[in-house]
């Protein structure tokens, strides 16, 4: 039983209907990880698909930088709160890199430089929901953010785009990523406010 | 509940606290602090104790950041009469006992002083321990517990406090403004064949710096205790 | 210790709260070997990210994860598989 800190009122939430239930707006960019921040040479950076066969498909940063690029303007929310409306990224669309993949897996694992895993259904990294994003507000994306390239999934909670990106799993049964495992929620539906397992 | 505020400096605030049932602390501790909004929102930070244990009173220094969700509200509207949750005290490791008699060398960043203050108030009196604090800030302003450590220096017998200003020093210092070096521990610290017990806290990247100097000074690793306040 | 609010990287005595709510004895003293490495550290003195969306503590040699923590409304969730030992030694 908490008892309530009078005069406290954390962050103001603004009640425009942009922000899910639960965030507050920012206009800074916060930085949060779960370790040091990866450097990746670009010429040893790849991007790889493997599929529940064992099959890979693998982009290289010149081969997934050369695809066709799509600029986009979403908002960003994430689980400890914070929302960032309107942020402009450059990137390739997973719908792209998934094109000539074979598969009947239902759910994707994805991994990043450095260690950090995320789980999503498959079928949210498709139909121009997600993005391989390698630019941010018009400059090359920084270390500190993700890059030189990270996941961009912008319709479920900002975990879910997992900054320096190496690939993904495709896999028949689903796995809980890296925040999944210690009470995360599986999916992370802002607009659900699904947080934590069992929301 | 919020006994009295102190300020410390433009920007630091000292809140003694009445807690119900303190059993006590030592120099080093820190308690959690947890804010509950009205609907429901909680957050949590973390304050060392700057005081010895006094029966059911705390002392905790808060350094107002620009923008902090947390120490603003602590620094400036927290009311006397107003009452906080708190949990400890917490930390083992980064402590120091009254009964070790060894020299000790602290050096702090910032408000990494806090902890340390609480130290050299705990020695007063009680130990006979060298202790020397060299404390870096950015400009004189910014010095925590300044009065009570030129008294303290003066009177406590075997504390001795140099200062390293990292942007602006005073006119008549003889060391321009910059980041700790090693010669700053050379000339103010304790060396390793004293074997001295070292605290070093502060901002992150000011702690492991600190930390590899007395390290490739010689001081043996297994006598150096730090706390890293995150941040730059 | 004073958490900034300008975030981490912290050590391991930013663990002591979280953990005081599961472990009778305190903590940040015990030392924990890296299942990884092998390397033996007391708690104060791994590399700790975050506290949001959770902790996360890293071996200071190898960097590996020690530990992780995540408290919910209701529950707090522990990880400490990133080491193959932890010593507490009583108070004297």
């Amino acid at each position: 039983m908490s008892v309530f800190t009078r005069g406290f009122h954390g962050r103001r939430r603004d009640d425009d209907g942009r922000l899910p239930p639960g965030q507050y707006l920012t206009d800074d960019f916060p930085v949060l990880s779960a370790g040091p921040t990866p450097e990746v040479p670009l010429d040893r950076w790849a991007f790889t698909i493997r599929t529940e066969s064992g099959d890979e498909h693998a982009w290289s940063w010149a081969e997934l930088t050369a695809l066709p690029t799509e600029s986009v303007t979403v908002d960003l929310h994430c689980v400890t709160r914070w929302s960032k409306l309107d942020t402009d990224w450059r990137g390739v669309s997973l719908d792209a890199l998934l094109e000539d993949v074979e598969t009947a897996a239902d759910f994707a694992l994805v991994h990043s430089y450095g260690g950090y895993t995320t789980n999503l259904p498959l079928e949210d990294l498709l139909d121009g929901r997600a993005w391989v994003a390698f630019e941010y507000d018009g400059e090359g994306l920084a270390a500190e953010h993700g890059g030189p390239a990270r996941l961009l999934v912008p319709h479920l909670y900002l975990w879910k785009s997992a900054k320096w990106v190496r690939g993904l799993d495709l896999l028949l049964q689903d796995e809980p990523g890296f925040w999944e495992q210690l009470g995360y929620h599986d999916y992370g539906d802002p607009w659900r406010e699904q947080r934590y397992q069992g929301d | 509940m919020l006994l009295e505020r102190r300020t410390e400096s433009p920007s630091a605030r000292t809140l003694v606290l009445q807690v119900d049932e303190w059993a006590g602390h030592l120099p080093g501790q820190h308690v959690d602090v947890r804010l509950t909004a009205e609907d429901g929102y909680q957050t949590a930070r973390s304050y060392s104790l700057a005081a010895p244990p006094d029966g059911d009173r705390l002392e905790i220094t808060v350094q107002r950041a620009d923008g902090g969700e947390v120490s603003p509200f602590l620094a400036d509207d927290l009311e006397v009469g107003d009452r906080v949750e708190l949990r400890g005290p917490l930390g083992g490791w980064f402590v120091w006992r009254p009964e070790d008699p060894g020299p000790v060398l602290l050096v702090a960043g910032g408000s990494g002083v806090v902890p340390l203050m609480a130290m050299i108030r705990a020695r007063a009196g009680v130990s006979r321990a060298p202790f020397r604090l060299i404390y870096s800030v950015r400009t004189p302003e910014d010095r925590l517990y300044a009065a009570e450590l030129r008294r303290r220096a003066a009177e406590d017998g075997g504390l001795d406090v140099s200062y390293v200003y990292t942007r602006e020093a005073p006119a008549d210092s003889p060391r321009p403004p910059g980041r700790i070096r090693a010669d700053d521990l050379v000339t103010h610290g304790w060396p390793p064949d004293f074997e001295p017990t070292c605290f070093v806290c502060g901002p992150t990247p000011l702690v492991e710096a600190v930390a590899g100097l007395l390290v490739g000074w010689g001081h043996d690793p297994g006598r150096i205790r730090t706390e890293r306040f995150g941040g730059s | 210790m004073t958490q900034t609010e300008t975030g981490g990287p912290y050590d391991g005595n930013a663990l002591a709260g979280p953990l005081a709510e599961v472990f009778a004895l305190e903590v940040t003293a015990a030392v924990a070997r890296c299942r990884g490495c092998g390397r033996s550290s007391p708690v104060a003195t791994l590399a700790v990210y975050g506290p949001d969306p959770g902790l996360v503590g890293r071996c200071p040699g190898c960097a590996d994860v020690l530990v992780r923590v995540v408290r919910t409304p209701d529950e707090v969730w522990l990880d400490l598989g990133g080491m193959s030992a932890l010593r507490f030694s009583f108070p004297s």
